[in-house]
């Protein structure tokens, strides 16, 4: 029997059998819902094998490596009650912790917060730009919901929706896009002049299509100022949601997009890295995730002519919905991506 | 869990030659296997050598780009790790330009 995990985290025991049909359920979930090409046989058998290793922790064949970026890096270790600088975060992700890059992040991650603070910001940029190596990046999310109200200067569309007022809700979502543009342009063209190598705009679209033409149209800004400028666009989930339902970026109407055709408006904008999502089903099996995770992800990775890293943090390509992601479905996972779905980097 | 990616699919940083690698992705928008071959052409190392920590110290030292031991010897680091990289990858990296920029009196 092979023992693995449901999406929540909780332990389960399954047979191979029930591991291969739950593996083959989640590819057609993929296939039906973003209507990309299955994985081969030989690629779900090879998934299933990455499964029922017995090994606690595996990992992918020399040869196989892949780039790792992070996601709000330095908060990670600031999460954890450490209280050093970002300039010391930094450096220990270089010299400790092995990445490939690095990412400085602000506690309150979104642009919006972040605007008023850019100074300090450019410092701890600057500062920690002298005494590292590897690329910098500076991440913050797009987070539209900042700029509704009570606490921005929009209506608020959460609220005009249920009472009907679908053409208000609209315009106050394209309003709140302009103030996001603005503060994604003014914030990243700040850290990009302090000396980071370029911007991570992590968590795209959470608000929905909305927040994906705001990010999309701050990154065709951004590259026309700055032709060098690295932009790694994330994404929030797997599917654009339609909060306003119509808006366009490039004439693609943005609702409703999967990671295979997110990704070519990402680079239609001027992104130089591509962060693919998938959501965990926490209700299904580990098995039934990862099939379903990889099989987006080599959809996207095939569909895309600039670097994917997919995003497997908690909740996300199919790692546990947990905040201590198990290492058993962290390094499956990471091995499958690198194998079968053929990321460039995670 | 930043850990476990690494041990399981990362290259390694300047452990090795992850970061050059990476820096070939971010800026250039080479694919994984671009950016090896790329790095590796480069470095006048195989592919898999790239992320071999043994020869990769080695030719960080020799190439005197930064290792993780920046505190020992006379080893560039940060940014002056950066100014030789900028050079062997023929590569303008921004903190580079932006300190070349200010040192011109």
């Amino acid at each position: 029997m092979i023992v693995t995990r449901m999406g929540d985290g909780s332990f389960v025991t399954m047979s191979r059998d029930e591991v291969i049909r739950d593996v083959e359920e989640g590819v057609a979930d993929a296939v039906k819902r973003g209507k990309v090409d299955p994985l081969s046989a030989d690629e779900i058998e090879y998934i299933v094998d990455i499964i029922c290793r017995p090994q606690k922790f595996v990992s992918v064949e020399k040869g196989n490596e892949l780039i790792l970026t992070y996601d709000s890096g330095t908060l990670k270790v600031t999460r954890l009650g450490i209280p050093i600088g970002m300039p010391q975060i930094l450096q220990l992700y270089e010299r400790v912790f092995a990445a490939d890059s690095l990412e400085l992040a602000y506690v309150h991650y979104s642009f919006k917060t972040i605007k008023s603070i850019v100074p300090e910001e450019q410092y701890a940029v600057a500062e920690s730009s002298l005494v590292t190596t590897a690329p910098l990046l500076y991440g913050a999310m797009p987070n539209l919901p900042l700029y509704t109200q009570p606490d921005g200067p929009c209506p608020n569309a959460a609220e005009l929706l249920p009472m009907g007022k679908i053409a208000e809700a609209k315009q106050a979502q394209e309003e709140a896009a302009e103030y996001a543009i603005k503060d994604m342009v003014f914030v990243s063209s700040g850290v990009y002049e302090a000396g980071a190598d370029g911007i991570d705009f992590d968590t795209t679209a959470a608000a929905g299509d909305a927040e994906f033409y705001a990010t999309l149209t701050a990154t065709e800004k951004l590259r026309e100022k700055y032709p060098d400028m690295a932009i790694e666009i994330g994404m929030a989930g797997e599917f654009v949601l339609g909060f306003h339902g119509e808006i366009e970026y490039d004439g693609v109407r943005l609702a409703g997009l999967y990671p295979h055709k997110q990704v070519a408006l990402a680079e239609k904008a001027g992104a130089t890295t591509f962060g693919a999502v998938v959501n965990t089903n926490s209700s299904r099996t580990f098995p039934w995730n990862l099939g379903r995770a990889v099989t987006f992800c080599k959809a996207c990775v095939e569909a895309s002519n600039i670097p994917v890293h997919a995003n497997v943090g908690m909740g996300v390509g199919a790692v546990p919905l947990v905040m201590t992601p198990p290492i058993d479905c962290v390094s499956r996972t990471s091995t499958a991506m690198a194998e079968v779905g053929k990321l460039d980097g995670l | 869990m930043a850990l476990a990616h690494m041990h399981a699919s990362g290259m390694g940083g300047i452990r090795t030659a992850g970061d050059l690698v990476a820096r070939m992705q971010l800026s250039r928008k080479m694919r994984l296997n671009d950016a090896k071959e790329y790095v590796a052409g480069k470095l006048k190392v195989s592919v898999a050598d790239l992320v071999d920590e043994v020869v990769m110290n080695e030719v960080r030292q020799d190439l005197d780009i930064g290792t993780v031991y920046a505190g020992m010897g006379e080893q560039s680091r940060g940014i002056e790790a950066k100014f030789r990289i900028a050079k062997l990858l023929d590569l303008e990296i921004n903190s580079v330009e932006r300190f070349l920029r200010k040192i011109k009196w």
